[in-house]
C-alpha cells in the first residue's frame, strides 16, 4: 500500500531513537496528491495540481513537546528535522497536559480507494467539466472537478503503527441566469460517481426558473433544505458543537445523553465505512471508527482527540485537527429519512425551499447561533408547489433549536455526500423539512 | 544547482513542451506557532517546507503543477507536466489571453527585520505568553489564549520573459483573548484584535504590543460584559473602533475590487462582486472622506512584498479617491482581459498553489479627527469595536458583523458598556453615510485571509482609523 512512507516513519522514528533514546515520539508520512480542475465564466481558468509528500514528528522528552514537519524528505532533510525537532523539546516549555502516545491499536478500516480516481487524468476531468458546461445550455458556469488521494503511515516509539489509503473525487458547479445562481455539488470515493452532463442539466434548468426574482420580507418561514444547505449545517456543527475540546469548556450546546434534537436526526461520524471518504486514523494514529453523535435525537457523543479525551476521562475517538480548534469531525453522516423530496414539498402551505447556505459565521458557540445568508436558489413553496422564485435573504438563527424535538417536520429519503472545503472529508446528508428559519433580513438591506 | 537554476530548468521544459509562456518559484518557508492557554502552553508547533510550482500558458489555457522535489529532473518533470495540465484546460477554452507588461527584472528584495522571530529563545516566548495567559485566568477569564506565528519564506522567480527574483520576506505577529463562560453565552475580549496584530517584521512587533500589559484589563472587560445590557435594536450613529473597521475595509471594499471576482472568476466559490468594470472611475462608492490605497509598498505592514508573485514590482495605487471608484486589484492575465495596463496583486500562499489575485496592504486614508472629538461630536449613537464575527454576501454587498465589545454614546460621552453588538448594512450605502474619520490609523495585518480552490491563506494589511458612520441598523437578535 505505502510502504515507502512506511519506510520513512520508521526512518525518522530511528533517527529519534539515536539522537534521543528517552523520547516520546511520533511520525506521521502522508502523501497528497490533489488535481484540481476549475471553470468560471464557461472557461477552464484554472487547473492545477500538486503532489506532496511530508512528514510530522512529535517529540516529547522530560515533560517538553514538539511538533515539527518538513517537506524535505531526503537523508539530510529528515535529519535535520530530528536534529532540529529534538533541540527544541529540550528548549521548549513545560506540556503538563502530554496525553502520552497512542498504544498499539487495529484499524476499523484502511480507507476506500478507487481506481478510477489513481487513473483519472486532466483530460477526465476537463471532459467532466466539457459535459456540465454543454448540457447548462448556455447559460454562463463555473465550478470544479476535484480528484484527491492520499496515502499515509504513522509510527510511534510505543510500537504503534498504522497505514491507510484513501480517494476523493468532488463537483461544483453552478449556472448563472442573468446573476441569479444555481447549484449542485457531489463528492464520491470513485470518478464514475461524477456526471458532468446530468449536474449540468439540473442546474441548468433550476437557473431558469429563477429569472424575476421577487422580494419577501424578512421573518420565521418554514422551510425545505436541500442537502447543499445541510451540508453547511452539518460544518458547523463539527466546528463548533460536537468538538470536544469547546465542549470541556462549556462553550459547546451539547449536553450529552439529552434528547436535544427531533428523534427524526440521527448523526454519526463515518470515515471507515467502504465507501466513504476519509482517513481511518487521525494524526495522533488513533484508529476512526463510526462515532454516534446524535442518536434518535440524543446527544450521544463529542469528538476528542487525546488531549481533550484525557480531560474529560474519555477516550480519543481519533479526530485529531491542527490549528488549535480542538477535535474535528470531517465525515458526518446525517442519516436519510423515508420522504421522497416532492413529498416534503407537497406537506409546505407555505415556505421557502432554500438550496444553499452562504459565508456562516457563528455569532455565539454556547447557543450555536450564526448569521448567513441564503444562495443558488430559493423559491416560495405555495400550497406543496414550488412557485415564484425569491431574493436570498440574510438569516441569524440557532442551528440546535432548528433541529430541535418537534422542528423536524421531514427527513428526505436521499442522502447527498458534498464536498470538504478542507481535508479529505464529506458532509452527507438528505433534504430536510424544518418547522421555521429565522431570517433577519432580506439581501437588499 | 542553485534554486534559480531549478526555476529555469522547469521554465525551460514548460516552454519545450509546448508553453507560449512560464513561470516558476522555488520557496523554502520556516514557520513558528506557540499557543498557551489558561497559563500553560498547548502547542509548539515548526515547520518547513520547500518545493517548486510552475506555471504554463498554452494558448489561453493555464496549468499548475507543483512539487516538493527540487532536483534537475523534478524540476523539468514540473515544466513539462504544467504543460500537460494547460494544454487539457483547452478543451474548454476561454478567450484569447494575453498578459499585462511587466518588465523582465534581475533583483533582490528583503523585508525589515530587525529581530529574526525564529532566533528568539523558545523559553522567552514561551514566558510571554504563560505569564499573559496566567494573568488573565487571576483576572476572571475562564479561558485565557495567547498566541504568536512566525514565518520566514525565500522565494526564487524566473519567467520564459527574463524575470530572475528573488526575495525574503519576515512575518510575525502575536496577541491574547479571555473567553468568560455564562450560563446561557460566552464573551471574549482581545487584544490587540480577534487573531492578533501582524506585520513584515521581526519579533520586535510582539515586544511593542507588550501582550501582559493587557492581559488583565480585557480578562475584567470580559467578565463585565456577561452582565451588560444587550446592544439594542435599531437605526443609530455607528462609531466604529479601528480594529473593526481593519474587518470593515477587508470584506467590504477589498474584497469587491478583487479582478477576479468582478471578471466571474470566483464566481462558484468565493464569490462575485457588485462592482461593474463600466463604471470604474465614475462610480461613488462612499462619501468624499473615503480614499482607500492598494499599497504593498508600505514597511512593516503585512501585506508588504518587494514583488508579486508574477514578478510586478510593488506599487501604491487608489482604489477609491474622494469616494470615487477608481482601482483594482489586478494579476497580469485578468487586467489584459479587462483592459487595465496594471497588474502587481497576484500572491500564492506557497509554492504547492497557484498565484491568484490577493489583497495587498487596501487602506483607509486618515481623516482628519481623533476618536475623542468625534465622541464628543455624537449626540446619540454606539462605539463598537474588536471584530467577533463577520458574514458578507457572494457580490460583497450585504454584511453583517458582530463586535466583541460596544459603548452607548450619549450627549458626547462613552456610557454604558453594551454586550453582543452587531451591525448590518449594504456596502455602498455604508460607505456614503461616514462622515466623520479619525487620523488614528493602524495597519493591521490579517494572517487568515482564505480564498481560491485549493484553499489558501492570504496575509493582507489594512491601514484604518475609527469613523462615524450615520444611521446604520444595530443590533440583530436571533
Amino acid at each position: 500500500m505505502s510502504s515507502s512512507l512506511a519506510d520513512l516513519a520508521h526512518q525518522v522514528l530511528d533517527l529519534v531513537r539515536t539522537a534521543a533514546p528517552t523520547a516520546e515520539a511520533a511520525v506521521s508520512a502522508d502523501r497528497t496528491e490533489q488535481w484540481l480542475t476549475r471553470f468560471a465564466t464557461s472557461f477552464i481558468h484554472q487547473n492545477v495540481a500538486d503532489e506532496t509528500t511530508s512528514v510530522t514528528l512529535t517529540v516529547h522528552v522530560d515533560g517538553r513537546t514538539t511538533v515539527a514537519s518538513t517537506t524535505l524528505t531526503d537523508d539530510a532533510g529528515l535529519r535535520a528535522l530530528v536534529e532540529r525537532t529534538v533541540g527544541a523539546t529540550r528548549l521548549a516549555p513545560l506540556d503538563a497536559a502530554w496525553p502520552g502516545l497512542v498504544p498499539p491499536a487495529s484499524l476499523a478500516g484502511t480507507g476506500t480507494v478507487d481506481q478510477s480516481v489513481l487513473a483519472a487524468t486532466p483530460d477526465d476531468r476537463a471532459g467532466v467539466v466539457q459535459a456540465f458546461v454543454r448540457a447548462a445550455g448556455g447559460l454562463e458556469t463555473a465550478g470544479y472537478c476535484r480528484t484527491k488521494h492520499w496515502t499515509g503511515a504513522y509510527a510511534n516509539s510505543a510500537g504503534h503503527f498504522v497505514e491507510g489509503e484513501a480517494t476523493s473525487a468532488d463537483f461544483d458547479g453552478i449556472a448563472r441566469n442573468d446573476g441569479a445562481d444555481s447549484a449542485a455539488r457531489i463528492s464520491s470515493t470513485r470518478m464514475s460517481d461524477l456526471d458532468g452532463a446530468a449536474l449540468g442539466d439540473r442546474v441548468g434548468r433550476n437557473a431558469r426558473t429563477l429569472a424575476s426574482a421577487i422580494e419577501l420580507p424578512a421573518g420565521e418561514y418554514e422551510v425545505v433544505l436541500m442537502p447543499e444547505a445541510v451540508a453547511d449545517i452539518l460544518t458547523n456543527f463539527a466546528f463548533y458543537g460536537f468538538n470536544g475540546k469547546q465542549h470541556n469548556e462549556g462553550r459547546s450546546f451539547a449536553r450529552l445523553g439529552e434528547a436535544q434534537f427531533d428523534p427524526a436526526i440521527t448523526l454519526t461520524d463515518d470515515p471507515v465505512t467502504p465507501g466513504n471518504i476519509g482517513q481511518p486514523y487521525d494524526a495522533e494514529g488513533t484508529p476512526r471508527g463510526v462515532l454516534s453523535l446524535v442518536d434518535a435525537g440524543v446527544t450521544a457523543a463529542v469528538a476528542h482527540d487525546r488531549r481533550t479525551a484525557a480531560k474529560a476521562e474519555a477516550a480519543s475517538t481519533g479526530h485529531f485537527s491542527e490549528g488549535g480548534w480542538g477535535p474535528m469531525t470531517e465525515n458526518l453522516v446525517l442519516s436519510p429519512g423515508s420522504t421522497p423530496l416532492p413529498d416534503l414539498i407537497r406537506g409546505v402551505r407555505r415556505g421557502l425551499l432554500v438550496t444553499d447556505f452562504w459565508y456562516t459565521r457563528v455569532l455565539d458557540p454556547r447557543q450555536m447561533t450564526l448569521t448567513g445568508l441564503t444562495r443558488n436558489g430559493v423559491w416560495l413553496i405555495e400550497d406543496g408547489e414550488i412557485g415564484t422564485p425569491v431574493q436570498n435573504f440574510r438569516f441569524t438563527q440557532a442551528y440546535p433549536q432548528a433541529l430541535a424535538p418537534g422542528r423536524v417536520l421531514g427527513v428526505g429519503d436521499t442522502a447527498v455526500a458534498q464536498p470538504s472545503r478542507w481535508g479529505l472529508g464529506s458532509w452527507t446528508g438528505p433534504a430536510l423539512r424544518l418547522a421555521s428559519w429565522n431570517f433577519t433580513g432580506t439581501a437588499s438591506g | 544547482m542553485s534554486h534559480f537554476d531549478v526555476a529555469t530548468v522547469a521554465v525551460q521544459a514548460a516552454l519545450d513542451a509546448g508553453a507560449r509562456y512560464a513561470d516558476a518559484r522555488v520557496m523554502h518557508r520556516r514557520t513558528e506557532s506557540m499557543n498557551a492557554r489558561n497559563g500553560e502552553i498547548e502547542d509548539l508547533t515548526q515547520q518547513e517546507d520547500a518545493g517548486i510550482g510552475v506555471r504554463a500558458l498554452v494558448g489561453s489555457g493555464w496549468g499548475f503543477y507543483a512539487v516538493p522535489d527540487l532536483s534537475t529532473a523534478g524540476a523539468r518533470l514540473a515544466g513539462q507536466t504544467a504543460a500537460r495540465i494547460a494544454a487539457a484546460s483547452t478543451q474548454v477554452p476561454g478567450p484569447p489571453l494575453d498578459l499585462v507588461r511587466s518588465p523582465a527584472t534581475t533583483a533582490s528584495w528583503a523585508s525589515a527585520c530587525e529581530v529574526d522571530p525564529l532566533g528568539v529563545p523558545l523559553g522567552e516566548k514561551g514566558e510571554l505568553l504563560t505569564t499573559a495567559t496566567r494573568l488573565m485566568v487571576e483576572h476572571g477569564a475562564d479561558l485565557a489564549e495567547g498566541l504568536y506565528q512566525a514565518w520566514d519564506t525565500r522565494k526564487w522567480f524566473v519567467s520564459s520573459e527574463g524575470h530572475r527574483i528573488d526575495q525574503h520576506i519576515r512575518e510575525c505577529g502575536g496577541g491574547i483573548s479571555a473567553t468568560v463562560v455564562g450560563e446561557h453565552e460566552t464573551q471574549r475580549r482581545s487584544y490587540p484584535s480577534y487573531r492578533g496584530q501582524y506585520g513584515t517584521r521581526g519579533w520586535e512587533l510582539v515586544r511593542e504590543l507588550d501582550l501582559t500589559a493587557h492581559a488583565a484589563r480585557i480578562a475584567e472587560e470580559a467578565r463585565a460584559l456577561l452582565t451588560a445590557p444587550v446592544c439594542p435594536a435599531g437605526e443609530t450613529t455607528l462609531i466604529l473602533g479601528g480594529e473593526q473597521m481593519c474587518l470593515q475595509i477587508h470584506e467590504s471594499v477589498g474584497h469587491a475590487i478583487e479582478l477576479d471576482r468582478i471578471l466571474g472568476w470566483e464566481a462558484a466559490f468565493a464569490g462575485t462582486s457588485w462592482l461593474d468594470l463600466s463604471k470604474l472611475g465614475s462610480l461613488r462608492y462612499g462619501s468624499e472622506l473615503m480614499n482607500i490605497t492598494i499599497d504593498p509598498t508600505i514597511p512593516g505592514a503585512l501585506g508588504s512584498f518587494g514583488f508579486d508573485d508574477e514578478g510586478t514590482p510593488a506599487q501604491a495605487r487608489d482604489a477609491v479617491r474622494d469616494g470615487r471608484w477608481v482601482g483594482v486589484l489586478a494579476g497580469r492575465d485578468s487586467a489584459a482581459v479587462a483592459g487595465l495596463d496594471y497588474g502587481g496583486s497576484v500572491r500564492s500562499d506557497g509554492w504547492a498553489r497557484l498565484p491568484m489575485v490577493r489583497m495587498t496592504n487596501v487602506g483607509l486614508e486618515p481623516g482628519p479627527h481623533t476618536l475623542e472629538e468625534i465622541i464628543a461630536a455624537t449626540d446619540d449613537g454606539i462605539l463598537m469595536d474588536f471584530n467577533r464575527s463577520w458574514s458578507i454576501d457572494d457580490r460583497r454587498l450585504n454584511f453583517q458583523f458582530g463586535c466583541e465589545i460596544g459603548y452607548e454614546v450619549k450627549n458626547g460621552k462613552l456610557g454604558r458598556m453594551l454586550r453582543n453588538p452587531t451591525y448590518t448594512g449594504i456596502g455602498p450605502r455604508f460607505w456614503q453615510s461616514m462622515d466623520m474619520l479619525s487620523n488614528e490609523t493602524v495597519a493591521w495585518g490579517t494572517p487568515n485571509c482564505g480564498k481560491g480552490q485549493p484553499g489558501q491563506i492570504g496575509h493582507t494589511g489594512h491601514p484604518a482609523a475609527p469613523a462615524r458612520f450615520q444611521n446604520v441598523r444595530v443590533g440583530v437578535k436571533a
